[in-house]
């Protein structure tokens, strides 16, 4: 409850006074898609890819605990069980990487409406835990079921070839292909938050029962915005999968919703950008401590803590309270 | 005088061609593994120094190769290790050793089939590995799900144990276990009585003991390992199974599981495996130096990545390349031999073949003292250890 009642002061605080889309957010769209095109030449490519699939997961959470004040602690849910369905469809149905994304992305929308429609009734942490109660029986499913290989996972998908005449196998022009799914996603984020839709949402988190004696209806609103959420997570464990080209439980797992959380809020919640600076953060940690070994969980549990106590409006909220611009 | 000088000169050019070309090969081997999840103990850090303890001892002897041990955490997630393997690949690493549990083995096995570099599974477990999906550029070294059924199920019913109920984890590891030893029960003319799967991780194991003794099995196999096999002896103990008349046989025990449990919960322990540190003078004379830097006895797994780091370096100079293709053939037509797991071979399907053992659990008054738990009760030879080349459906088997 803490944590949520921060966020909304701290990122309301800055987004209150600006409902029309900030000039200057067309200015960053257009150096990240620049930087997004230079990247692969710079960095792995690999690397870079996981970097923005995390991004977009962490930017559709924060689609719902920054802007829909609903804190989920079962994201992994919809991120993992779409990363299963995905490649399982490349693998076993033998889609095209493009169907395949799209069956792991819908299998995510209708999960993600059944455990809305249950976990919205509730407020705060109740929310929170029903979300992960969920997220904990698709674990278990993913755990049981025979199509998801246990704890050997789905391994060796293939990539394909995109609408059946692009190979996918070169790092590099897949990396294209998900800067683009990742690019698109992230757009239709900002769209939701800054149409009328996510005003209404910012009402909703700021006051629920004024909303309502306003006369709208608020677990539509609510309901909508976490099935989008979820779908769109659900896009990038699809994507995920395919890139990686295996789906484990990991995705699934609890500390998955965990790492998720930790991303958003370093970033800086209910910040457009911040997930993004995030998700690059955490995964960079990952892959270039990881020589540190034991190290990694401890570094990530440090700057955990620091983030909490210095600077709770993560990164990009820090920078952006010292600009006063909205980013 | 001319001709001796010619002979001398082109045998000088000759001999400093082929130390260049020696010195020339940079060979860089990862070790991947758990340094700090459940598998840290029984690999981990453990695994990094026994490979740099095969590159000192190689070099030792023949210093030609230039040779550099990187390591990683790949933190039991399959994308982490598929990353760093990618990273690692573009960075000319020529061998990936260790890699601790099943999804990140398989993700490294599938990167680098297609790729220039080998790897040397000495923690994975499953033996899927050298089945159907078997890799050319795979050599899985110390012990699969095969080898431990088959070996604790063979040599328990031998001992007259004909008798089973299985407590297993409810996952793919501990399916397959209880399928594969329930097969050895069932061929050899014993019987199972049941099996029960419990949640992983398990700590009350109560009903299942329960309902183990009460079947009336005469063994009770856990195929369960790490810290839910230490449960699960801790609970069989307090519920007094062995004074009952039953037997424990657990299929995957680890040196350090037994430490951690002591020799009064765990005396009588049936199990299988391939390595002990007390076999012989070059096992105890390797493990000394092994304890006198991590304070622990090695387990099979660390003993395995020493083993495989040894042999891959030897093809490597023998070959004069890190060529994956060529130092993958070779390794494979020479025979193995060191000191930890004695002769053994690499067959084509790239299972990597030695003996195994079956130990029993010393009672504490026969122990000498700490690391000194197990006997060894009979030796499986290399050829009936593990799985018939033909049994597993390798493709390059054939």
């Amino acid at each position: 409850m803490s944590i949520m009642n921060e966020t909304k002061s701290a990122s309301f605080a800055v987004h209150d006074k600006q409902a029309s889309l900030p000039r200057h957010h067309a200015v960053i769209f257009i150096g990240l898609l620049a930087a997004g095109l230079i990247a692969p030449f710079l960095l792995a490519p690999i690397f870079v890819m996981k970097v923005l699939c995390f991004a977009l997961f962490a930017c559709a959470f924060n689609l719902l605990l920054g802007f829909g004040g609903l804190l989920s602690f079962g994201h992994a849910a919809f991120f993992g069980s779409a990363s299963y369905v995905s490649a399982h469809a490349a693998k076993v149905w033998g889609l095209t990487p493009e169907l395949a994304i799209l069956c792991g992305t819908l299998s995510a929308l209708v999960l993600g409406v059944v455990i809305g429609a249950l976990a919205i009734r509730r407020q705060g942490i109740y929310f929170a835990m029903v979300t992960l109660a969920f997220a904990q029986m698709v674990y278990f499913f993913s755990l049981q079921a025979g199509f998801t290989g246990g704890e050997d996972g789905i391994q060796a998908v293939p990539r394909g070839d995109l609408f059946g005449l692009l190979s996918l196998n070169s790092d590099l022009v897949l990396y294209f292909v998900v800067f683009a799914i990742t690019a698109a996603g992230m757009l239709l984020i900002y769209r939701i938050i800054y149409s009328p839709f996510g005003q209404v949402l910012k009402a909703i988190s700021m006051n629920e029962q004024r909303a309502v004696s306003l006369g709208y209806r608020v677990n539509r609103y609510k309901l909508t915005v976490f099935v989008l959420s979820a779908t769109l997570a659900g896009l990038a464990g699809a994507t995920k999968a395919i890139v990686f080209q295996l789906a484990s439980l990991t995705d699934v797992h609890w500390s998955m919703s965990g790492e998720v959380v930790l991303m958003t809020l370093i970033g800086g919640v209910g910040t457009v950008f911040g997930p993004i600076v995030g998700a690059a953060v955490i995964v960079t940690m990952q892959n270039y401590l990881a020589t540190f070994g034991a190290w990694v969980t401890i570094i990530q549990g440090v700057i955990f803590v620091f983030t909490v106590m210095l600077f709770r409006e993560g990164i990009v909220g820090v920078i952006s309270k010292a600009l006063k611009k909205p980013f | 005088m001319k001709k001796t000088g010619f002979l001398l000169t082109s045998f000088a050019a000759l001999l400093t061609a082929a130390s260049a070309s020696a010195q020339d090969i940079p060979v860089k081997i990862g070790v991947l593994t758990d340094l700090s999840g459940v598998y840290a103990d029984a690999s981990g850090p453990g695994s990094v120094f026994a490979a740099e303890l095969a590159v000192e001892d190689f070099t030792r002897q023949s210093p030609g190769l230039n040779v550099e041990v990187i390591s990683a955490d790949h933190q039991n997630k399959g994308d982490v290790a598929s990353s760093i393997a990618r990273r690692w690949l573009d960075d000319d690493v020529n061998a990936i050793v260790d890699i601790a549990a099943s999804s990140t083995a398989f993700a490294v096995h599938e990167l680098l089939r297609d790729s220039n570099a080998l790897a040397l599974f000495s923690s994975a477990a499953s033996s899927g590995l050298t089945g159907e999906d078997c890799s050319p550029h795979s050599v899985h070294w110390t012990y699969d799900t095969w080898m431990l059924a088959h070996g604790t199920g063979r040599a328990v019913l031998e001992a007259g144990g004909d008798s089973w109920f299985f407590i297993a984890p409810d996952y793919t590891f501990g399916h397959t276990l209880v399928e594969q030893t329930s097969a050895v029960v069932q061929e050899n003319g014993g019987e199972v009585l049941g099996s029960v799967s419990h949640p992983f991780p398990g700590q009350d194991f109560s009903s299942f003991i329960l309902q183990a003794q009460a079947s009336g099995a005469k063994v009770i196999g856990l195929a369960n390992s790490g810290q839910d096999m230490i449960n699960a002896v801790r609970q069989a103990r307090e519920f007094g199974v062995t004074q009952g008349g039953q037997s424990i046989a657990a299929i995957m025990l680890n040196i350090h599981d037994v430490h951690s449990l002591g020799l009064e919960a765990s005396q009588g322990l049936l199990f299988a495996s391939v390595f002990d540190w007390n076999l012989n003078e070059g096992t105890r004379e390797w493990s000394a130096r092994f304890e006198e830097k991590m304070g622990t006895k090695p387990s099979m797994m660390q003993a395995g990545v020493y083993s495989a780091v040894l042999h891959y370096l030897k093809s490597v100079e023998a070959t004069g390349t890190t060529d994956a293709d060529t130092v993958v053939t070779n390794m494979k037509d020479t025979p193995t031999d060191d000191p930890l797991f004695g002769k053994g071979r690499i067959r084509a399907d790239g299972r990597k073949i030695h003996d195994a053992y079956l130990f029993k659990v010393k009672e504490p008054s026969a122990s000498e003292g700490p690391w000194d738990y197990f006997e060894v009760v009979s030796t499986i030879p290399a050829d009936l250890a593990f799985r018939p080349i033909e049994d597993g459906g390798c493709p390059l088997a054939q």
